[in-house]
């Protein structure tokens, strides 16, 4: 089995808070990993590791062979790690083909080119159906339809890890339906790392999944391991299971 | 002279430099401290507390100790009014956007120095020290007045310091400069703690200027050379950091008062100048500060 | 900017179209505003070079006047000392003027916010501060002046005359044209794309990949190097290169043009230089002719504008016109 991303040892420390604290790690291309715990289990610590938006006070992260724990987070991205953010941090005085187009025209660039911006970016707005929209200023953009542009974002750079940080945080049903058929394509190109509170989401999407708590890993397994799993039950629900 | 008193005349004059720099930074680092506010228009006040003060002591007769008592009284009162109605009119209306407020602070700094040069005049004035005394050294004398301004000021900066730890106005004013949206749920009046702090702010500066004012006369340009200087203590003593501005105004002051001894004053400004851009970009919790994590 | 390309041809007629009537001006104005005019036209450039760095990037400098005046003193210190022309010294200010942005740019992007706004501040009070101790040979306040036989420029048969009206107003003009072209090229390419979204949310921008430092750094270089050949344009065509301009009060001016024209719009800074300049210049008429006892500087005016923008008008003519009417408006 060939990882696409491990961590080993990693930490981060906030002064005595040990928000991660030593966690190993490794995914494997292709699959689907949820990572789940309880709040402050340091599940958003851990991916903002993964993508360089935080340094590490130990630890090494490698990804597809090549050590990249002092590597700045726009490097990371440029190798093929993409993010979206937890609170939807889209930019929104620009309009949704502008927001879209900054992520196309960076991945054009780094391919050495300068054609095929106006392709790639409708593209990604048709794939997450924000198509008639493009010329809408992102923030007038409804609250889901932020959501799906984020990911649009994510989507455009054509990343071989895409870590979408509870991406159906504040979906209404009907919105979450619509972007679980969305994640498994994706999930088609790229590897899909993603923190998740919906745990219906989570059973019906991961391969795998790993949940964290106080900064270490408490359990990893397939949907059936973790359901099964009486230290997860007991980190959630504070009781010894039966 | 030998050198050892020339030193120690350096030293002294320093010194009296350092006192009157530290009451003025001690306003800027509170303004900022607090409220998060640059306020460029600082110096201004300082002009403003020299002025009027020359206007009190211009409308007094008699001993020159009574115009000057007076002076000290009301021209700080004046100046605080006038910060008050500033931050009311303008930065309350900006929402304290540290950006912009130091837009409007320029703004501020240029028409008060303007409403000055029109009603005072371009004229440098003196106002009479309240005493003439003159303490003898066995190598020269000295003025006695400047010991007092020592004093004074060492006795003021005492007292906002027993106000900002040991009285429940001081205990309002560091939590609303630890957290102001907790602080406005406590039910603190963030608000006119904002007022009362840029008033105060205002108000040391402006007795900084009337105790210098009878050594210094009074112009509608003399407050442009004191904001660079206590931008440089509050900037080196880390910004917020009470003690940090009050060891960095003694370090300034005295390095300042004997480097312009010895060296051209301009290379001097250049090279302080300099330290203190660098000092920003390498070490912005300043030399005494420690590092927010 | 937008997603359709739509708005292309009344982009391309206001920007032509204004750069004609400011030609057909230099035909029709009388003698004392064709003078002001061109000078007009050079601190536009300026204010276009600060509105690159503060409109589109977001970075608030307070320290401009440093490049101004390593452009202004970069050609004007070689051609009354050494004698040089004016090709050599045009390209030195210039060259002055980037070198010191990226040294600038390369210590002060380390900060942000505040610190930014100060850092930038107190390197060019050192500058101004320099161009005093070094008096002997820039004779300080006093400043120099450049011999009108030096301002000129021999292009095989023609002669380029500095210190004619007519070719100071349009070589002042050309200087103008070019940087606007150069402006309008930058906020529409994908580099100006990138500007904007670090303006609007640094963090994201790093996360979709970019290197914000490196495009921060090529806006300030970009920035300081206009300012810069305003400086130089500055110095040839009017011959008077004086510490004034490196003072901080020429790094307020800047900020003062592009916040009433408009920050982030193309021709904000024109619009704004042009307003100030009549102001000022009205206001201080008005006021010896009504109060003649009054000594009440431009500066004054120059506070109260600053105030009362920053107030009431933040986004200055042009951006309150694009924010309600004219969206396409770069």
């Amino acid at each position: 089995m060939t990882a696409l991303l491990t961590t080993h040892g990693l930490a981060k420390h906030y002064g005595g808070l040990r928000a991660v604290d030593g966690v190993d790690f490794a995914l494997r291309a292709g699959e689907i990993r949820a990572v789940i715990g309880p709040n402050g289990a340091g599940k958003t610590t851990f991916v903002s590791l993964v993508c360089g938006r935080i340094a590490p006070s130990a630890g090494t992260i490698r990804f597809d062979g090549q050590d990249i724990t002092a590597l700045p987070a726009h490097q990371r991205v440029r190798l093929g790690i993409g993010y979206t953010f937890q609170i939807t941090s889209v930019f929104a005085n620009l309009s949704a083909f502008d927001n879209v187009a900054l992520s196309v025209q960076r991945r054009i660039a780094d391919r050495g080119g300068i054609a095929g911006l106006r392709t790639g970016v409708m593209d990604a707005l048709s794939r997450t159906g924000l198509a008639d929209r493009a010329g809408t200023i992102a923030g007038s953009l409804s609250y889901g339809h932020q959501r799906l542009l984020e990911v649009a974002m994510g989507i455009a750079l054509e990343p071989r890890l895409l870590i979408l940080d509870e991406p159906t945080q504040g979906l209404s049903d009907g919105e979450i339906d619509g972007f679980l058929a969305l994640i498994r394509d994706i999930a088609r190109q790229a590897t899909v790392l993603l923190i998740e509170h919906n745990m219906q989401v989570v059973m019906a999407l991961a391969d795998r999944i790993t949940v964290l708590n106080a900064g270490r890993t408490l359990a990893e397994g397939t949907p059936d391991e973790i359901r099964a799993d009486a230290a997860v039950q007991q980190a959630y629900l504070g009781a010894p299971a039966p | 002279m030998a050198f050892g008193p020339h030193l120690l005349l350096a030293a002294l004059e320093g010194l009296v430099t350092s006192a009157v720099l530290a009451l003025m930074a001690l306003g800027l680092s509170l303004v900022f401290g607090v409220m998060r506010v640059v306020n460029v228009a600082h110096g201004e006040f300082y002009m403003l507390g020299a002025v009027i003060a020359w206007w009190v002591a211009s409308l007094v007769t008699g001993h020159p100790a009574l115009g000057f008592l007076a002076a000290l009284v009301i021209s700080p009162l004046i100046v605080g009014a006038i910060a008050l109605c500033a931050e009311r009119l303008v930065l309350r209306r900006l929402d304290y956007d540290p950006e912009a407020t130091i837009v409007a602070t320029i703004g501020l700094l240029y028409l008060l120095q303007q409403a000055a040069l029109t009603l005072y005049g371009p004229e440098a004035r003196p106002v009479p020290a309240p005493f003439s005394y003159r303490v003898l050294l066995p190598w020269f004398g000295y003025s006695g007045y400047k010991l007092s301004v020592i004093a004074s000021s060492a006795v003021l900066l005492l007292a906002t310091w027993f106000v900002l730890t040991r009285t429940r106005i001081g205990l309002v004013m560091r939590a609303t400069q630890y957290d102001r949206e907790t602080a406005q749920a406590f039910g603190i009046a963030v608000d006119r703690v904002y007022a009362g702090v840029f008033a105060l702010g205002a108000m040391l500066a402006a007795i900084a200027a009337v105790l210098i004012v009878p050594i210094s006369q009074a112009h509608y340009l003399m407050g442009l050379d004191p904001l660079l200087l206590s931008f440089i203590v509050v900037i080196i003593g880390g910004l917020g950091s009470l003690r940090g501005t009050l060891v960095a105004a003694l370090l300034i002051g005295l390095s300042d008062g004997i480097v312009s001894m010895f060296f051209s004053p301009t290379l001097a400004k250049i090279i302080a100048t300099l330290v203190v851009a660098m000092v920003l970009v390498f070490r912005p919790q300043g030399l005494f500060g420690t590092a927010a994590r | 900017m937008s997603g359709g390309r739509s708005a292309e041809g009344p982009v391309w007629s206001l920007h032509v179209g204004v750069v004609a009537g400011l030609l057909l001006l230099n035909f029709v104005l009388p003698d004392y505003h064709h003078g002001v005019f061109a000078r007009i036209l050079v601190l536009a450039v300026f204010a276009m070079g600060y509105n690159l760095l503060f409109g589109y990037v977001g970075l608030l400098s307070l320290g401009h006047a440093m490049f101004f005046a390593a452009g202004l003193y970069g050609a004007g210190l070689p051609m009354v000392h050494l004698g040089w022309g004016v090709p050599a010294a045009f390209s030195t200010g210039i060259v002055c003027g980037l070198v010191l942005a990226l040294a600038v740019g390369l210590l002060a992007l380390r900060t942000s916010g505040v610190a930014f706004m100060i850092v930038t501040m107190m390197f060019a009070q050192a500058l101004a501060l320099a161009v005093l101790y070094f008096g002997q040979w820039t004779r300080g306040d006093e400043g120099l002046v450049i011999a009108q036989a030096q301002r000129s420029l021999d292009l095989g048969p023609w002669r380029l005359d500095f210190t004619d009206p007519a070719t100071r107003y349009l070589t002042a003009l050309a200087l103008f044209a070019i940087v606007l072209s150069a402006t309008l090229a930058i906020v529409r390419s994908r580099f100006g794309r990138v500007l904007v979204a670090i303006r609007e949310n640094e963090e994201r921008t790093r996360m979709l990949g970019y290197d914000t430092f490196r495009n921060k750094l090529s806006a300030v270089v970009i920035s300081g190097t206009i300012c810069a050949a305003a400086g130089a344009t500055y110095a040839i065509l009017f011959g008077y290169v004086g510490s004034s301009f490196a003072g901080i009060q020429y790094s307020i001016l800047p900020l003062l043009w592009v916040l009433l024209g408009g920050s982030a719009t193309t021709l904000g800074p024109l619009i704004g230089t042009l307003l100030m300049y009549y102001l000022v210049d009205g206001s201080n008429d008005v006021l010896k002719a009504w109060l003649p006892d009054w000594r009440f500087s431009h500066l004054g005016v120059v506070g109260l504008a600053l105030i009362l923008l920053v107030l009431f008008f933040p986004r200055g003519l042009l951006g309150t016109l694009r924010q309600r009417w004219a969206g396409w408006l770069p």
